[in-house]
């Protein structure tokens, strides 16, 4: 209940000021002044968005058409122009460094779906499940928040640990406790690699569903919930009829974020698997790392980057378009 | 309302404030190493058990070089992980230490990109001349025919290290020799359950690199051509890779837990008794900080084909050893040549390599008896006749990286239970140098 007053305060101190600044319209610099400080404001803001976002990421388009080996990188302004090389390196399929980056584009994708789809069903499920109020429910929501809560190298290493083949708590009770396997499974190499991955991922990912979520579900007025009981709606019902339709717009942006960071996602493989990620588990950001730090060809890395860069913009664009529209429908 | 208004722009100076002040402490630290003529930045990589046992040792040499010399150096010890990026790193900014070690197989890699000060007759003769340096340690610091990138520091050739009592419990007396008697000695230990012959580093790739190095040579194989383009599909190479990951494939002498091995685990499953052998280079100082006592193991040299190490088709270890270069944009450069001096002047080359067990690559200070005792002498003598050095080329790091991960994934392959072929070894190589050949 307090999160419904805090947060309907904002919008009405908006409209508040929002009706004196009209009445004053004739003044004009009150009106500048008023106009221009929250751009003020917004200023040293903007300024290091430009310096730590914006300034590295066209330098990183410039270096995407330089060859830029180590041959160049003491002095990387020498490095010959190579056009569109490094970006015909990269998408020449038939080739092999076209081919492992396309593989790697694929787990990616067929990673990032399973991680983001299980993260927000599992976070969904916990906060309608604690939706009404009982004994425990304050430890429980904190005890689920743990997972967000933790550094990430902490918790990765902790799970790269669980996951060793001859004395990792994984195998410890998959093997010789519950005797599902006949022999203990590898799960930092080879295939298996992609399950330890996702389940990590899936680990770390869903606590912010949850909280999301939770926080989507406070908004939902209670009376919506009794006058569906009264007209004997069942939970099921509730759910999919209240719940989910008043949590679209939380959902929206959620599923994107949770998409961009798994989809970027570079310290829970590299940590996992240190250098050289297994195939099956070859995540699009740690391919790059390779391509470029290991094999000091930052050229290319930068070319894969901007692809990547590219990719993410078109699937952002389209999303946000679909969804939009797909309220403005919905709200007519 | 006011008061509201007054506290954001009382945060806004308050982060900008603080984001000058990271900028400004940033810059000062980075470029501060060398404007000083008494002060020097040195990066150590890290030799001792951990880079609390490298502070240790080295921080009093460096309090005697201030003495001497009045400069004052400022030690970071840079772990293995990150010694490599860093260095890159540095390159690019050109905002470095002054003095750095860097692992001899980098030299020619770190040598193309210009960073390092060329060790040309004149820098030479300032730290007391080329010839004061054993040769083979030398064949480790750059490109053939050009001048080093780099003056050797640390020599350290690879051995067959064995736990006594294991072989005494299965009845062995001798080190195997060759690659059958080492086989056949990992057999009668792997019998016993949960016991193994030989240990690896599956998922190490530097370490996959010195192994299938040296068996390349005993097949007759270089990983490059002699004009220095990569050439891993030979038939000697694919044997090479082929016979180090039947070792777990095949033979069975290794445990296929350590396809995930990186992080030296073999090394501590030989401390605790769980493998009898490990092909390691100067292992004595790490079994010491593992709690093994130094009459538990013995060294011999690493198996050959003919039993008798020597050159060519009977190498058995690669020059492996750590470097100490001059970055080039040192603001001190007498300053760091000075503290080179120091660093491979005699009496320093024994404390040093007598505290990290490594041989030191200065004639005078190898002839010491100090490292003439059994496990020293071992090693000694191997640099001295049967060790070569890595193919010195500027491909040599992406060559690590590739080859090591083909290795690796072998490795996998071998864990997993699947077949090991010559066919599949050479489809893993053909694509590491596909990868190599593409930019």
């Amino acid at each position: 209940m307090t999160t419904t007053t805090a947060t309907a305060r904002p919008g009405a101190r908006a409209a508040g000021t929002g009706t004196p600044g009209a009445a004053r319209g004739g003044r004009r610099p009150g009106r500048l002044r008023r106009i221009g400080l929250p751009y003020l404001l917004l200023l040293p803001a903007l300024l290091l968005e430009l310096l730590v976002h914006l300034v590295p990421m066209v330098i990183g388009i410039v270096m995407s058409f330089k060859e830029l080996t180590q041959f160049y990188i003491r002095d990387w302004g020498t490095a010959p122009w190579t056009g569109l090389d490094n970006y015909r390196v990269s998408v020449d399929f038939d080739a092999p460094v076209g081919e492992a980056l396309l593989h790697s584009f694929l787990v990616t994708c067929v990673f990032t779906v399973l991680s983001v789809g299980l993260c927000w069903l599992i976070g969904t499920a916990a906060a309608v499940c604690m939706q009404d109020a009982f004994r425990g429910r304050g430890v429980l929501r904190a005890l689920f928040l743990v997972p967000y809560a933790l550094p990430v190298y902490a918790a990765v290493i902790t799970w790269a640990f669980m996951f060793q083949h001859d004395n990792g708590l994984v195998n410890h009770v998959l093997h010789d406790q519950l005797g599902l396997t006949d022999k203990p499974s590898f799960w930092l190499i080879g295939d298996n690699s992609f399950i330890a991955l996702l389940v990590v991922s899936v680990w770390k990912g869903w606590p912010f569903a949850f909280l999301i979520v939770m926080a989507g579900l406070q908004n939902i007025p209670r009376e919506l919930y009794e006058a569906a009981a009264l007209d004997g709606a069942g939970t099921w019902q509730q759910i999919r009829r209240i719940t989910l339709p008043s949590l679209r717009p939380v959902n929206q942006v959620l599923v994107l974020v949770l998409f961009l960071w798994t989809f970027n996602d570079f310290n829970t493989p590299y940590v996992l698997f240190g250098k050289a990620a297994p195939e099956a588990a070859d995540l699009i950001s740690i391919h790059i790392y390779q391509s470029s730090f290991v094999t000091w060809n930052f050229g290319t890395g930068s070319a894969m980057s901007v692809l990547l860069l590219l990719f993410l913009l078109l699937v952002t664009g389209v999303y946000l378009f679909l969804t939009s529209r797909g309220r403005k429908t919905a709200d007519v | 309302m006011r008061s509201i208004r007054a506290a954001a722009v009382g945060a806004v100076t308050l982060s900008l404030a603080l984001a000058a002040s990271a900028c400004g402490g940033g810059s000062a630290t980075g470029g501060g190493s060398g404007d000083s003529p008494k002060t020097l930045t040195y990066w150590a990589s890290n030799q001792g058990a951990s880079i609390e046992v490298d502070k240790k040792v080295l921080q009093p040499e460096l309090d005697k070089f201030e003495k001497e010399t009045g400069i004052k150096v400022k030690l970071e010890v840079v772990p293995w992980s990150d010694l490599l990026n860093r260095i890159l790193t540095a390159t690019t900014s050109g905002q470095g230490p002054d003095v750095l070690n860097i692992g001899n197989t980098w030299s020619a890699s770190l040598q193309a990109t210009g960073a390092l000060l060329p060790w040309d007759g004149k820098n030479f003769d300032a730290i007391g001349g080329r010839d004061r340096f054993v040769d083979s340690a030398l064949g480790s610091t750059g490109v053939q025919g050009e001048d080093p990138a780099a003056v050797p520091l640390y020599s350290m050739a690879y051995a067959l290290y064995y736990n006594k009592k294991m072989f005494a419990d299965a009845g062995i007396s001798e080190p195997p020799a060759t690659w059958d008697e080492l086989v056949e000695t990992g057999r009668k230990i792997s019998k016993d359950g949960g016991k193994w012959g030989l240990g690896a580093e599956g998922s190490n790739l530097s370490n996959n690199i010195h192994q299938v190095f040296v068996l390349g040579k005993q097949h007759g194989a270089d990983f490059f051509t002699a004009d220095g383009k990569p050439d891993f599909t030979s038939d000697g190479a694919v044997a090479a890779v082929k016979q180090y990951v039947d070792l777990m494939a095949k033979d069975k002498v290794v445990a296929p837990g350590n396809a995930e091995y990186a992080q030296n685990q073999s090394l501590s499953d030989f401390a605790k008794g769980k493998t009898a052998m490990v092909l390691w280079q100067t292992a004595s100082a790490t079994f010491k900080s593992l709690g093994m006592k130094d009459d538990e193991w013995g060294v011999a040299p690493a198996p050959v084909p003919s039993g008798a190490p020597g050159t060519g088709k009977a190498t058995n270890s690669m020059v492996a050893g750590i470097n100490l270069a001059v970055f080039k944009n040192t603001h001190n450069r007498d300053g760091a040549t000075e503290f080179v001096k120091f660093m491979t002047s005699d009496a320093e080359q024994k404390i040093l390599n007598q505290a990290y067990g490594s041989i030191p690559p200065v004639k005078a200070a190898q002839a010491d008896p100090a490292f003439g005792a059994p496990s020293t002498a071992v090693l000694r003598e191997t640099l001295a006749t049967s060790a070569a050095a890595l193919p010195q080329v500027p491909d040599e790091s992406q060559f690590e990286t590739a080859v090591g991960t083909a290795v690796k994934e072998l490795f996998a392959d071998a864990a997993a239970g699947r077949a090991v072929t010559t066919e599949s070894v050479k489809a893993r190589l053909a694509k590491a140098q596909q990868q190599m050949l593409a930019k």
